[in-house]
């Protein structure tokens, strides 16, 4: 017995030649009404790197209403840092940001510094340079890969993850930690850099500049990541910053800050010869592309450091017990995701009486609800994915 | 009022950052006497303000002085930490903070404050704003029509101190869940893992008999 029939001989289906072309029509004329559907993206999903919930009200396919639900990663750290010691604190803030956790310490250890009045000697100064850059080089690096992952390629996600490794080597090569280094002090960093690193460093940069160009090659001059990226989650640019969107976020919409060139001078970055990327699109694909940007400019500063590292001793002498006269600083550095600030609020005691933590994707997010309205559910990966947050830096 | 007009003009005498002192100007002219007090805070301006001008005071920072870009909202309660059997209570783990109530830089009429920074993305300035609170009615007005980005932020300052903002579209929880009860940035609020068990790092550096803390060099 065959399958296939003609369709007139399908039982409901005898229609004359030449009626079905109107009866489609009539069916465009009707306005369906389909109902509001809410859709809870999360909290475990791929594209939100941790437990970000997203309520999204949708009409169709279309996003009208989206709500970020965070705090399932709260930890309280502004609190805790009221019960611990200011070296005790540094512990607790690699955790915020844990993929460019060396970043995270630098400013917290500079604002302590700074109430104390002492200053790192210049080779920890280099040190810190060389560690922070390389910390922005692994956070990044594993957007540039895993933006592919977003829009379905999946081979630059690997490249990322494998690329990555040879820096976090690094990472721990020097610190100990791949992921958590602890190795800020005080005054300085615990230990001078190991015996060939330095070669080493040299050719991980080499391996990341040619994952950069595999990155350009294979998503940025792809015509479908184009397709899904362009024109897609526009931020505009007095927005953004009226949002606090910052870091890469920011510089992707057009405007030209960077506190590593604009800020306060903090480490070594004004002996450096960097540039600053800017893009003016604000879409995905300019977030994209911005970081590619930086990433190559981080290998360039971490060369420049290599050429010129100070020598001489990696700690300032500093008291056993580390008491923190009274005052209050407010020290931002521009971490991998973007502004990272500490409030730091001492009583001249041995821990700090508060501190406020300004971390950068809990801004980044707080734009979700504005730039989700209006985009298609597959965009909204998209989106999320090109904003590049790390949980732990919105919950803290 | 008299001596807090002293107390801008002594600042203003010894300006080590010319910009913070041009920003702190302009801050005097707009606000007048609902500027409290102004201090260069290791090179960022500080401002303490009136109540009623909290709101129009990141509104002038916003229009006149360019700051586009909002940082961070939070408050800070100074009462010291009070434990629940005196200072010689369970947590001795914690760091010992003094136990009169001082406050840090421009001061404070009370327990409660709030304050934020502003800062210019082209300018390359900022600007901390501070402001009282009362104490049993915690409220200030919201900077959400001014910096759509205080929406988060004054929800975080609301669920942890307790301080309403009047004029934020929905204030509900951020990070804690519904039904919590208190406010856990307080500093009444006790951290009841170190009431249980108290943090056994502190140790380390708590000074060796016979050695004061003061000289405790290399």
């Amino acid at each position: 017995m065959t399958t296939t029939q003609p369709p007139s001989q399908l039982p409901g289906f005898e229609v004359e030649a030449g009626s079905l072309g109107s009866l489609a029509d009539a069916r465009l004329a009707v306005e369906l009404d389909t109902g509001d559907m809410i859709l809870n993206m999360g909290p475990q999903h791929p594209a939100t790197h941790g437990t970000l919930r997203l309520v999204v009200r949708l009409d169709g396919e279309r996003v009208i209403a989206a709500d970020p639900v965070i705090g399932y990663m709260h930890r309280g750290y502004e609190k805790l840092t009221e019960f611990r010691t200011y070296p005790q604190i540094t512990t607790l803030i690699n955790r915020i940001d844990w993929l460019s956790s060396f970043a995270n310490e630098v400013p917290f250890i500079h604002a302590a510094e700074q109430l104390m009045g002492i200053e790192a000697p210049p080779r920890a100064q280099h040190i810190r340079t060389l560690l922070t850059e390389l910390s922005r080089i692994a956070t990044i690096y594993l957007f540039l890969g895993e933006m592919g992952l977003q829009v379905g390629a999946l081979t630059p996600a690997f490249w990322g993850f494998r690329d990555r490794e040879h820096v976090l080597n690094l990472i721990e090569g020097a610190t100990g930690g791949r992921f958590h280094p602890n190795f800020n002090r005080i005054g300085g960093v615990k230990d001078d850099l190991p015996w060939g690193w330095i070669v080493e460093c040299r050719a991980a940069m080499k391996r990341i500049l040619d994952g950069c160009d595999d990155f350009e090659d294979v998503l940025v001059g792809n015509e479908i990541f184009q397709a899904r990226t362009r024109g897609v989650g526009i931020i505009p640019a007095e927005l953004g910053a009226a949002y606090g969107v910052s870091g890469a976020n920011l510089r992707a919409s057009g405007v030209d800050w960077d506190l590593r060139r604009d800020g306060k001078p903090y480490l070594s970055y004004n002996e450096l010869d960097f540039k600053v990327w800017t893009h003016q699109d604000g879409d995905s694909f300019a977030r994209y592309w911005v970081r590619l940007q930086e990433t190559r400019e981080s290998v360039r500063m971490v060369l420049q450091l290599l050429d010129g590292l100070a020598s001489g001793p990696v700690m300032a002498k500093v008291p056993r017990i580390i008491k923190v006269p009274a005052g209050e600083v407010w020290v931002e550095t521009e971490n991998p995701l973007g502004q990272m600030g500490y409030y730091v609020v001492s009583k001249g005691a041995i821990g700090p009486f508060r501190v406020k933590i300004r971390s950068a994707s809990f801004s980044n997010v707080s734009i979700l609800p504005w730039l989700l309205r209006g985009l298609y559910v597959p965009d909204v990966v998209t989106v999320l994915g090109s904003l590049y947050f790390i949980l732990g830096d919105i919950d803290r | 009022m008299s001596d807090e007009v002293v107390a801008v003009e002594t600042a203003e005498a010894d300006i080590p950052d010319p910009v913070v002192g041009v920003l702190a100007s302009r801050f005097v002219e707009a606000l007048g006497d609902d500027l409290l007090e102004w201090e260069d805070s290791f090179g960022t301006l500080a401002i303490r303000v009136k109540p009623d001008s909290w709101a129009p005071a990141a509104a002038f920072a916003k229009s006149e002085l360019e700051c586009n870009y909002l940082s961070f909202i939070s408050g800070i309660d100074w009462q010291p930490v009070t434990r629940p059997d005196g200072d010689e209570g369970s947590d001795l783990s914690a760091p010992v903070q003094p136990t009169e109530m001082t406050f840090g830089v421009t001061g404070s009429a009370g327990r409660f404050q709030v304050f934020g920074h502003v800062q210019s993305t082209s300018r390359h300035w900022g600007v901390t704003i501070k402001s009282d609170v009362d104490e049993t009615d915690p409220r200030i007005a919201s900077w959400v029509a001014i910096y759509p980005g205080a929406d988060w932020h004054e929800r975080e300052c609301w669920e942890m101190y307790g301080i309403v903002f009047d004029g934020h579209p929905s204030l509900r929880n951020l990070y804690l869940p519904g039904g919590f009860e208190g406010h856990p940035l307080r500093k009444d609020f006790p951290l009841l893992a170190r009431e249980v068990k108290p943090w056994p790092g502190l140790v380390d550096v708590e000074p060796m008999p016979g050695v004061a803390d003061a000289d405790g060099g290399e």
